[in-house]
This record gives structure tokens, sequence and C-alpha cells, in this order.
């Protein structure tokens, strides 16, 4: 009964995580940990048991930390699942925080990747025990020797102190369940002192409201007993405690160094946010845990429902998101060209991917999301400042600066690929920070960009002049000035709203004229000329030509012909009312859609 | 489909107040046409009642039927039309045996009208007269141009100066009417061959001309050529500019349009045949693929000659598929076949909801003013090019 949840001896608990790329096996490795440790009967086993969402399973990627207890050798473990993905860095961060130890698992065949390289050195800085791991050894084409050495070069251990598993066939995953025990520290804590407890995930649930993930820290939570979450001072009763096993097993209570659950009725994840501090309001803790932060968006879209009826179901679906998303945040916003949708903002691309992909997927939505955009601070020379997440909030006035927003990037890659990488950086406004050998043929390239150039199709890019082999990783790093213009698109005078753009005073004509292009052949010919002009302001820097259409007529109409050209027509028609109308232009849903993906999707839906 | 062919009651309703016409499709050709997505057959063995020799028997087993189907009403025909195919692989006497089969089940108007299609080399002086002794009063030749170059894209196998041959012995044989069909925007083909084309087809001297823009219908070999970059896909601009040059030489020879495709030199050498068609008449459509029209409901046959053969030799009805038209449906098809005529569509018919697109229309020059002021909706030369844009816009 020593490791009973709540009257566990801190000194045999094991907390650790997993860092890993999203396609390293991470979650096959958790599988075979679930059946070693006996928490899953074989029977009861499904692929990649921990990620709940269908769209985690499909794509291969856990976007929800989650927490599971693992009975080992006398001993409590502690895996606390970590999301993977660059957008996430602020969860990742809180989820190491609830550690004491981290499993660096690296894919044999590929090695580490930027972002496993990122949460690494977030880990190292948490102060975490690095246990580094090479899985699928049993792929033909692992290199374990090799990717051995390099990690080796990153933590500053031995290559043989790198182990070598396979999630597959489970091959040392017995031998790594004993290495956690031995060498992650337990942890550490005051049992008297009044409850600190981290909150490192917190997740909606339709049937039990919020369930909350926490650490304790000191102290201890028990059921029935009312908390505060120290950064709002809101009080909720809780409801229900317990540990995950990999199913929740209810407790009364959790205590120092113990990793669990609490359910407290609350309804949206706003009110239990991630890197907060739950303590007791009977004997409530004076100091709050570090760290806390508040997620904010940097990445903003409008998003339109392509069928305008489905307003008011984007609008649910939205609401029912951001129950689970606290990172989530939209408004209403009108488009003269799309109707009504929602300016949303989101952490970066991935999660406004996932967003969007729910939001079609789970709630059967047709939408049209418009060019991201980031925040630029607009000075005026009046001394105003205006904040523009939105093309169509740039003041047309006497700007004095503009300021943009800056990330840092870490590419990796095989070193042959480094011209083309430094080429796609200069040409994105890149500067060089500096440059690392990882290994004789891997290279850490270290990049300041602008954030605005990253979201624009660049990943898309990077995969593509790599051959998929390049990893990007980046963190926010501040603000430059930039000339910045907003380059508005016009058909036959008027301006499109959906299709402005701010981007660099330099690349501003190159933007209008592709744009200006990709709409001359998207737009259909109609019965007058339409001029699709690309302007700065008045300035008129591109300029392209819809000729009117002249024929559009069957020659042949005879007996047969009837019913075949009255249902052809039908079809026409039925495809006009597809269309938006901009002024008298018809222009075609797809026309949004192609022309507000990136190049290199749009080219592909051409070719289908 | 019933198997008996029996129509539903709404189409017998008024049967005999509308004009009524046979269609006869005779399914074999000696080739096949790189463009032509026809029901046709190249070979003369396509089983039982299905062959060459035995199709006339076949049809009029048809016509039979379609009296039986028909009932006593009092339906004298006022138009036949002979098509394919080429229905003059059939000997005259094959086709003149048809003619008789359908006069002496339903009657021939006084003046009817009774055309064959036919390819200029298919026939003779001989045939010709066969033709008219039969009772036949029209011929319709697939000339398509004048330009070798183009006949070899085409796959047609007459010379260039045949059909001017062919029109002068079917005049020699006694025949008033004579159609040239063209065709235009071949690839290959120039603004100047097209000219050559219809100075050729207007010196011949027939009575009507039918121009088609060449259309790629997905399936055919010439679909193939293009997909495959041998030959340039049409050009709707170029087609756009070809059909302006064969309305001012037309006009300019005295001919003048009737249909969107069609021009004639007078009242009476219009196609009846076609009128029928697109203005709601009746007609039975004989052979494999035919489609006929009673009445609001639209039925076709089986495609392939040995499944038609066999129905029909067990008594049963070769109709394949048939739909009826809903009130909607009648009104669009209305629409969409009397606006492609000289005499348009009547203002007053248009949905009002689609009133400021007449007046957009009319705005763009699609309408002409006169007839609009008379209350009709009829299209001007821009007008045709854009007819079916203009269709979609009133319905």
């Amino acid at each position: 009964m020593r490791i009973h949840p709540g009257q566990t001896d801190p000194a045999l608990i094991r907390n650790f995580c997993i860092i890993a790329h999203i396609d390293h096996g991470k979650s096959t490795l958790a599988d075979r940990m679930l059946q070693l440790t006996g928490v899953v009967e074989g029977r009861q086993m499904r692929a990649q048991y921990l990620d709940r969402m269908d769209i985690e399973r499909e794509r291969g990627i856990t976007i929800k930390s989650q927490a599971v207890r693992l009975p080992w050798d006398g001993h409590v473990l502690n895996m606390i699942d970590t999301p993977g993905h660059v957008d996430f860095t602020y969860e990742v961060s809180r989820s190491l925080e609830a550690c004491e130890g981290a499993v660096l698992l690296v894919d044999a065949a590929q090695g580490i990747e930027a972002q496993t390289l990122a949460n690494l050195y977030l880990a190292m800085s948490a102060d975490l025990h690095i246990i580094p791991v090479l899985n699928k050894i049993d792929l033909p084409a692992a290199q374990p020797d090799k990717y051995a050495e390099e990690i080796a070069g990153l933590i500053g251990c031995a290559p043989s102190d790198v182990l070598r598993v396979s999630g597959k066939t489970g091959v040392g995953v017995k031998e790594l369940l004993d290495h956690v025990v031995q060498n992650v520290p337990a942890p550490v804590g005051d049992a008297d002192a009044p409850a600190r407890a981290l909150i490192f995930d917190s997740v909606y649930d339709t049937y039990r409201g919020v369930v909350t993930y926490v650490r304790v820290v000191d102290g201890h939570l028990s059921k029935r007993e009312r908390t505060i979450m120290m950064s709002t001072g809101a009080t909720h009763e809780t409801l229900e405690i317990g540990v995950i096993s990999p199913d929740p097993v209810p407790s009364v209570s959790l205590g120092v160094g113990e990793v669990g659950y609490l359910i407290t009725g609350v309804k949206d994840v706003r009110q239990a946010r991630v890197g907060d501090t739950v303590t007791s309001v009977v004997k409530p803790a004076l100091t709050a845990l570090g760290g806390y932060d508040h997620p904010r968006p940097m990445v903003y879209s409008g998003l339109y429902p392509i069928d305008g009826d489905d307003y008011p179901e984007l609008r649910e679906a939205l609401d029912k998101l951001r129950l689970n998303d606290a990172a989530l945040a939209y408004e209403p916003e009108t488009s003269a060209a799309l109707g009504f949708g929602f300016r949303c903002g989101f952490l970066g691309l991935l999660h406004m991917e996932i967003v969007r992909e729910r939001l079609e997927r789970e709630f059967n939505l047709s939408l049209i999301s418009t060019a991201p955009n980031v925040i630029y601070r607009v000075v005026m020379e009046d001394g105003k400042e205006i904040v523009v997440t939105n093309p169509s909030e740039f003041p047309s006035g006497k700007i004095a600066e503009i300021h943009e927003p800056m990330v840092k990037a870490t590419l990796l890659s095989p070193s042959d690929h480094i011209g083309a990488i430094m080429e796609l950086c200069q040409g994105r406004r890149g500067a060089l920070l500096g440059m690392d050998y990882l290994s004789e043929d891997r290279v850490e390239i270290r990049y300041t960009l602008p954030l605005g150039e990253i979201i624009f199709d660049f990943f898309d890019q990077l995969k593509s002049r790599t051959r998929g082999y390049a990893s990007l990783d980046y963190d926010p790093s501040g603000e430059q000035d930039a000339d910045l213009v907003k380059v508005d698109i016009l058909l036959q005078g008027e301006a499109v709203d959906a299709f402005s753009a701010i981007v660099h005073r330099e690349k501003a004509y190159a933007y209008g004229v592709e744009m200006a292009k990709k709409l001359k052949e998207l737009i259909p010919r109609q019965q007058f000329e339409v001029p699709i002009q690309a302007a700065i302001g008045a300035r008129v820097i591109a300029r392209e030509n819809i000729r009117a259409i002249r024929k559009d007529v069957l020659a042949k109409c005879y007996g047969g012909d009837i019913s075949r050209k009255r249902k052809l027509l039908e079809k026409q028609k039925e495809g006009k009312k597809r269309m938006k109308m901009v002024g008298r232009v018809e222009v075609p849903q797809e026309a949004f859609v192609a022309a507000l993906s990136t190049e290199a999707s749009a080219a592909e839906k051409a070719k289908k | 489909m019933p198997a008996s062919g029996e129509l539903p009651a709404s189409a017998r309703e008024g049967l005999g107040d509308r004009p009524f016409g046979f269609y006869v499709h005779v399914p074999f050709c000696v080739t096949r046409c790189g463009y032509c997505d026809f029901n046709t057959y190249t070979a003369t063995e396509l089983g039982p009642g299905a062959s060459r020799a035995d199709y006339a028997e076949t049809a009029i087993e048809e016509v039979r039927l379609a009296r039986r189907v028909l009932g006593d009403a009092e339906l004298p025909v006022e138009t036949v039309f002979f098509g394919g195919g080429t229905p003059t692989l059939l000997p005259p006497g094959d086709l003149a045996r048809i003619l008789r089969a359908i006069g002496e089940e339903f009657g021939l108007a006084p003046g009817a009208e009774v055309t064959t299609e036919a390819n200029p080399e298919s026939v003779d002086p001989a045939y010709l007269e066969g033709l008219l002794a039969g009772g036949f009063t029209r011929v319709s030749f697939g000339m398509q141009s004048a330009r070798e170059h183009v006949l070899t894209v085409l796959d047609r196998r007459h010379t260039a100066g045949r059909p001017a041959e062919a029109v002068r012995e079917a005049h020699a044989a006694g025949f008033a009417h004579v159609n040239l069909d063209l065709i235009y925007s071949t690839p290959g083909e120039d603004d100047d061959d097209w000219r050559a084309s219809l100075a050729a087809a207007i010196e011949a001297g027939p009575d009507h001309v039918s121009a088609y823009s060449l259309i790629v219908e997905e399936g055919t070999r010439l679909a193939a050529r293009i997909r495959r970059g041998e030959l340039p896909m049409p050009d709707d601009d170029v087609a756009a500019d070809r059909y302006l040059i064969a309305d001012a030489m037309l006009a300019e020879a005295g001919f003048s349009w009737y249909e969107v495709s069609n021009w004639a030199t007078s009242e009476e050498a219009r196609c009846r045949h076609n009128l029928l068609y697109w203005t709601g008449g009746d007609w039975w459509g004989v052979g494999p693929g035919a489609h006929g029209h009673v009445g609001g409901t639209r039925w076709w046959n089986v495609k392939h000659p040995a499944a038609y053969a066999s129905r029909l030799a067990t008594g049963s009805s070769p109709g394949h598929a048939r739909e009826v038209l809903s009130e909607e449906d009648r009104r669009m098809e209305r629409l969409m076949l009397e606006l492609r005529l000289d005499s348009g569509f009547p203002l007053a018919e248009i949905a009002p909801s689609a009133r400021t697109a007449v007046a957009q229309a009319l705005g763009n020059g699609l309408l002409a003013t006169g007839p609009f002021a008379s209350g009709r909706a009829v299209l001007t030369l821009k007008g045709r090019l854009l007819a079916d844009a203009l269709i979609r816009d009133l319905t």
C-alpha cells in the first residue's frame, strides 16, 4: 500500500517525460510501457493508446499531453506526455516543469530533429535528468552508432550511455524503465507546507467538464477540498481527484511529488490554465510556483464558411473548441468578399492547421481561411500606435515606424542542404546567427527571421528544398523595424479585402504580380473585361486583364441533345450559385481557396 | 420504361394537337470519324436483325410499335428525318420502305418534309433519284470543309470538290431543298480556310447551311489526340471569330439565320423537322439510341443495334429509359430552345426574378432592341455567341 495514490512516499516516485519528434515512435514506446507495467492487458491494447483524439491518431502526433501512473519494481513512474510541436513550446515547458527526468527519444534511422533539440534544451535548462534513447533499432535503415555519437555530442555523455530500444518489438524497454527508476531523481517537496500544485494540462471532457492535470509540489490536495487558482483567485470545489493508470482512478488525495487529475465542475479550460498554481482555500500558499504565462496568439487568420448559411455552426464549433483550447482566440469579422466569419488567433501555423482541420472534420464545415497574418505594431507620425492583426486594419495615414515580430529559428539538416537553406532564409530577410556541425554530415543553422516570413509557406519550401530532411524550430525573439506595405488586390477597380496582404516593400511587386496572375487563371472569363490590379495605396504595381468571354454556346442542340443540354445548363447554374459576387464579378469559391493557399499547395491543387 | 413502351397519361394528353414527326437513326458508317461520338458502327454484321441488310425490317417493327403505343390518335406525320451514322449506306429502297411504313401506319401530312443525311461520297445520281422516287424531299450533306487538310483532321473520306458535285446531282435529280453541314475551328484550320469552305458551300447553291463549331467530345479519338498534344484544343475566341465570318458571308449570300447554327435562303428552306424539336413538337425516334419526345416525356432506345433488334424481335419496346419532365424542366427547355431561334422568346413568360438579367442583357447588347420593344427576347449576333450564358441568367 506504500504506493497507493495520496500515500506514496516521494522517494518511490519518478516523474519523467518523453521528448521526441512527431514520428519518432513516442506513442508506440508508451504503448510498450503500458503493457510491460501491466496497466493495460495485451488484449485491450490498441495502437497509440494514449492519443485520444482521432486527429492525433491519424496524423501520428500528440497535441495534448497526459500523465500515466505506472507501477514498476516497487516504484511509481509517472509518465508525462509532452506535445511535440513548435507551436506548443509553453505547454511543453510546463510539462517539463512537472518532471525530474526526461527521456530523449530519437529515431535511430533519422537522428535528432530541430523541435526535439529545442525541447531538449528546454529540459536541460529545467535541470532534468536526461536519458538518451535511440528508438526503432529494429529498422534496417537504423544507424544507431552514428546517431548515438550525435546525441552524445549534444548532451555531453558517452555514446555508450545512449540506450537502444524498439518500441515496436519491445527490445530494451524493460531496461529503460529500470534506468528511470535508478537514475531519475525522486521529487522533493514539503509535505507539511500549504498545498501547491502545478497545472501542466487541462482538458475538456464532454461528460466530466474540465479535467485538470497537476503535479503536487508541496502539501497535498484532497477530494471535497476547496481550491484556489493563484493567477485568477477563482475558487472551486474538488469534486474528484485521482490518477490516470491509464484510465482515471479516483483517490482521496494526492501528495508531494504525485501526478494526477482534478475535476472541479469547471466548463472551460480557461478557468484552469496551464502553468497556474492550485492551492487550498483553507490553508493557502503565499507564493505561486514560477513560470506562469498566458498563451498569446502569434498568428491570425480569418475563417469563413464557404456556405454563408453555416456561420452559426462555425460560431458554435469555435465555442466548443475553445472549451479545450485555452490558446484559441476569435472574434466576429466581416469581409466584403467572404461575408461573415471570425478573426482567429493561433499559437502558430500548426495550431492554425489543427483548429481548421478539427472544424472541418469534427463539425463538418467547409472553410476558407485568409492568408495568415502576424501582429504588427504601427506607429503613426502623430505618435498614435495601432496594432494590426489584419491587413484591413493597416492605417493609410503617415506612418512613422512599423514593428514586426521576430523569431530565432533553429534548422537541423544534412549538411548538403546548407546552401538551399541559407538561400531560403536570406530570401525571407533572415540574419544568420551561427552554424554548428552536430556530426560529420549534420548541421544546426540558426537564424533570426521575421515571423511573418515563416508563416507564409516557409515550412513547405524548407521541406521541398531539402527533400524533407530539414527540420525547423523557432522561438519568439522581440521585434524589428521593417519597411512594410499593404498590397491590395482590385477586381474591376474594387478592392477585395480577402486578398490584401502586408508584405515587405521589396516583395510587394512580386506579391502583386503573382496574385494578379493567379487570379487571372482562377477567375473564369465574364461577359465583360475584368481588370485585376495590385496596388499600394493608390499606386498600381501590377495589372492583368481577364478578357471578356466571347463564346458561350453549344453549337448543336438536336433531338437527342436536349436532355443532355438541359442538365448541363442546370449544372452550370448550380456552379454559378456557389460563386461569390465581387461587385459584378463572379468569383468561384475555389478561386479564394486556391489564391489564398500557399504556392506549393496551390500548384498541387492545380495538378488535380 | 415498361416493356410495352406505353407512355404515361400526361404524355398522351393533347396528342395530335402538336405537330408530329419521325426521326430514323441508321447506325452504320464505313469508318468512324475521329470527332464523332454518335451511336454508329462500322461492322456490316452486328447480329440478327441488326445488320445492315436486315435493318429496314427491324426499324419498321418499331414504327409498328409506335402505332400501337400511340393508339388510334390522328397523327399525320409532318416531318421525317433520317440521320446517323450514314443513312445512305443502306440502299435507297430500304430507306423508302421505312418511310412507306411510316406513311402506312400514320399517314404523311400533305407537303411533309422528308430529309436524309448523306455523306457526299456515299451517293450518286441514281441513288439520289431513288431517294426522290421513294418520297424524300430534302438531302443534307456532311460537307464539313472545302480544305483537304481540314477534312483529313476530321477523318472525312470525301474529296474537297465532292460536296458541290453532290449538291448539283441532288438538284439534277429534282431535290428543291439541299443542306450543307459545315464544321469550323477544327485544329489546323485558319480563317482563310474557313472562308474558302463557306465560299465553296455558297457556290454549290444549297438553300440551307448548318455550321457547327467543332466540339471535342470525351472519349473520341480526337479528344485523345488533343490530350496527347498531337493537335491543339480548339479555342473559343477563334470559334467566335469564325462564327462572325460565317454569319457575315452567309448573310451576304442571301442566307439568314433562324437558329444559332442554322441559316436558310427562305422560310420554305428552313428545316421543319429541326424546328419541330425546338418548338416542343412530338416525335418518335426509331433506331438504336434514338431519342423520342411526346408531350413532355423523353425516352431513348437501347444503344446497341443487336440489343435493339432482339427487343423488337420479342415484341417489346427497345426503350432503354425515359424521363417525365417537370413543369420547371419544360419551362427551362422551352427557353433554352426557343431563345436560340430568330423568333425568340416572349418576354412576358420570363420569370419576374430574371428581370434584372433581361435588362442587363439588353444593355450588354445580347438582346435585340427592336423585338424587345414588341415583347420578345431575340438574340443579337453577340447574343447568339453567348446564348448559354444568357439562358443561365434568365432561368
